[in-house]
């Protein structure tokens, strides 16, 4: 479809983009085929295939744990979370299809180390309340992020974000169903979830991305409506409503210079880590490696079966032919 | 209910839950490494349903002599369980996978449909509950066979193997437990013998369509539900190392 993907040398880019940018300001959805800039699809193919990917390698760290859930009803519900997991991965890659690259394409991406995940993903799940915690606060940002992202200007990202909202919904109640009875539980259920809530607070905070002025896609990103609100605003609505949450249960948090301030009525945070975050996405976090040698072993291991669909495909088309 | 047939019916319903829980376990292994993600979603779907099951024969035993599921399922060890040593045998590859669930479907939507006709108001409820999904899991788990078998040379070789080495093993899902006479006299339990006969007949026949061979000496088949295979004692060590890890805790 030539001109579908306008570049800022074609002769009628401005007349366009202006056009374009004025339907974004009428709160109008772009659609697969409409005239749009080269770089919109860029980054939303970009952000699309991470958020799939983050899906499907997000599978590995609750995925371990199925195995080991405390009772029947438990592992029910981490298999059905895992199982959306896998099912958002799906739809994800579908939105992303719509924007003309192939599933292969951003998979032989993953694999190949080139495209990224959520950082969140390269922490080890150590003990069984790291999966309360995850429902409860990773989900938690993710949905802060994915509401956000359920208002943005590209139709199909805008719909597979209300229908995986929904979904995440569930998986942060039911997270913070589990921290909350751990912390008013044993002595051991009770040191567990805490000693979850010191590890994962942080990376939860470093997960909504760098800070504003940090954030070098941010401005673009925003002005063409594909993230309506900065990394900063959401990392404050994430903390506004789980600090006081946690703070409730018994549990601390561990950042010290945490504190409501009356004035402006948020949680202010003390500085995040920012060196760890840029190891973790640049691939030196604790699970990096692991997380990639795991898909990359699954894939590699598929690779008969996959051979076998594809002949066994040719063998009925063979068998309708004759 | 006389006491007879009361125990041999709890016992034949832990059978029942024992088999589901331990294959959801081994399936549930797959998730995330699945050959396609399509796969992880539906081999999750199965699995979830396969609990699903456990929960309900569980709590069938529960209305009978008042034991806790997760106590049952968590708190057992390896020589309590009552599980046919099919369902233990390590995932192995995508072949033996799918070929186990295919051989175990077959047998239970077969032995769901026939317990559809129970006596037992609870069991023929439960049975018309659920054979709708285990018909979908046949669905799903016959198409696999047949893609597999017809696929390539590997995939075939790799499916012949893992049927050379379950045939045997499956046949146990045929053995009655000591005292199921009494509950098949009753007509609680449909009688293993002729659901066997129609097993052995679907499964013979969909496996030879899919380029298979059946084995001509299936080799060691177990008899007893008390009898083990090595790979047990670990797989529950794992499954209930959370649940025993808090002794005090009462709430999970």
């Amino acid at each position: 479809m030539p001109g579908r993907y306008g570049v800022p040398t074609d002769p009628d880019y401005q007349e366009r983009l202006a056009e374009f940018e004025a339907r974004i300001r009428r709160g109008e959805k772009i659609e697969p085929g409409d005239w749009m800039p080269e770089e919109y699809r860029r980054q939303l193919i970009r952000m699309i295939s991470q958020h799939a990917h983050s899906e499907v390698v997000g599978m590995l760290p609750e995925g371990a744990w199925i195995t080991r859930a405390p009772s029947l009803k438990r592992k029910l519900i981490l298999i059905a979370k895992v199982q959306d997991e896998a099912g958002h991965g799906q739809y994800l890659y579908h939105a992303a299809e719509t924007l003309g690259v192939r599933r292969e394409e951003m998979l032989e991406a993953l694999l190949s180390g080139r495209a990224k995940y959520s950082s969140i993903f390269n922490y080890p799940t150590l003990t069984w309340a790291d999966i309360g915690t995850i429902g409860w606060l990773v989900d938690g940002a993710a949905i802060k992020n994915q509401t956000m992202l359920a208002q943005c200007s590209y139709g199909p990202y805008s719909r597979a974000m209300v229908r995986i909202c929904a979904e995440e919904t569930f998986h942060h109640k039911q997270g913070k169903e589990m921290v909350l009875l751990y912390a008013h539980g044993t002595p051991k259920q009770r040191a567990m979830a805490q000693d979850a809530i010191n590890r994962w607070w942080w990376p939860a905070l470093m997960m909504l991305g760098p800070h504003d002025k940090d954030s070098p896609n941010t401005e673009v990103l925003v002005r063409w409506g594909i993230k309506t609100k900065t990394n900063d605003q959401v990392r404050q609505e994430f903390i506004n409503e789980h600090a006081p949450e946690i703070l409730a249960a018994g549990l601390s948090i561990p950042d010290p210079e945490l504190r409501y301030d009356e004035k402006s009525g948020n949680w202010l945070h003390g500085p995040i880590n920012w060196e760890e975050f840029w190891q973790v996405v640049g691939g030196n976090g604790p699970m990096n490696k692991e997380r990639l040698e795991a898909r990359r072993r699954a894939h590699a291991e598929g690779a008969w079966v996959r051979e076998a669909l594809q002949a066994y495909a040719a063998r009925q088309q063979r068998a309708v032919a004759v | 209910m006389k006491p007879l047939v009361k125990d041999a019916l709890i016992a034949k319903l832990t059978t029942l839950a024992d088999d589901e829980v331990i294959l959801a376990h081994r399936n549930s292994e797959w998730v995330g490494h699945g050959p396609i993600l399509e796969e992880d979603i539906a081999l999750a779907n199965i699995t979830q349903d396969e609990l699903g099951h456990a929960i309900l024969w569980y709590g069938l035993r529960k209305e009978l002599d008042g034991s806790d599921p997760d106590r049952l399922a968590f708190f057992r060890d390896a020589y309590e369980y009552r599980c046919c040593e099919l369902v233990e045998l390590p995932k192995g590859d995508w072949a033996f996978t799918m070929l186990r669930q295919y051989l175990f479907d077959l047998y239970e939507s077969l032995w769901l449909e026939a317990a559809q006709q129970s006596t037992y108001p609870p069991l023929a409820g439960a049975a018309q509950k659920i054979i709708r999904e285990e018909r979908f899991h046949l669905q799903h788990t016959r198409a696999w066979v047949e893609r597999l078998g017809l696929g390539t040379e590997e995939s075939n070789r790799r499916l012949q193997q893992a049927l050379d080495f379950q045939w045997g093993y499956a046949q146990q899902l045929f053995v009655p437990i000591p005292g199921e006479e009494l509950l098949v006299a009753e007509g609680i339990v449909p009688d293993l013998v002729p659901l066997k006969a129609r097993w052995l007949e679907q499964a013979s026949r969909h496996l030879q369509n899919a380029g298979l061979k059946l084995p001509i000496n299936p080799g060691y088949q177990p008899t007893s539900r008390e009898q083990h295979t090595e790979h047990l004692w670990s797989l529950l060590a794992e499954m209930q190392s959370t649940a025993r890890w808090d002794p005090e805790a009462k709430v999970w």
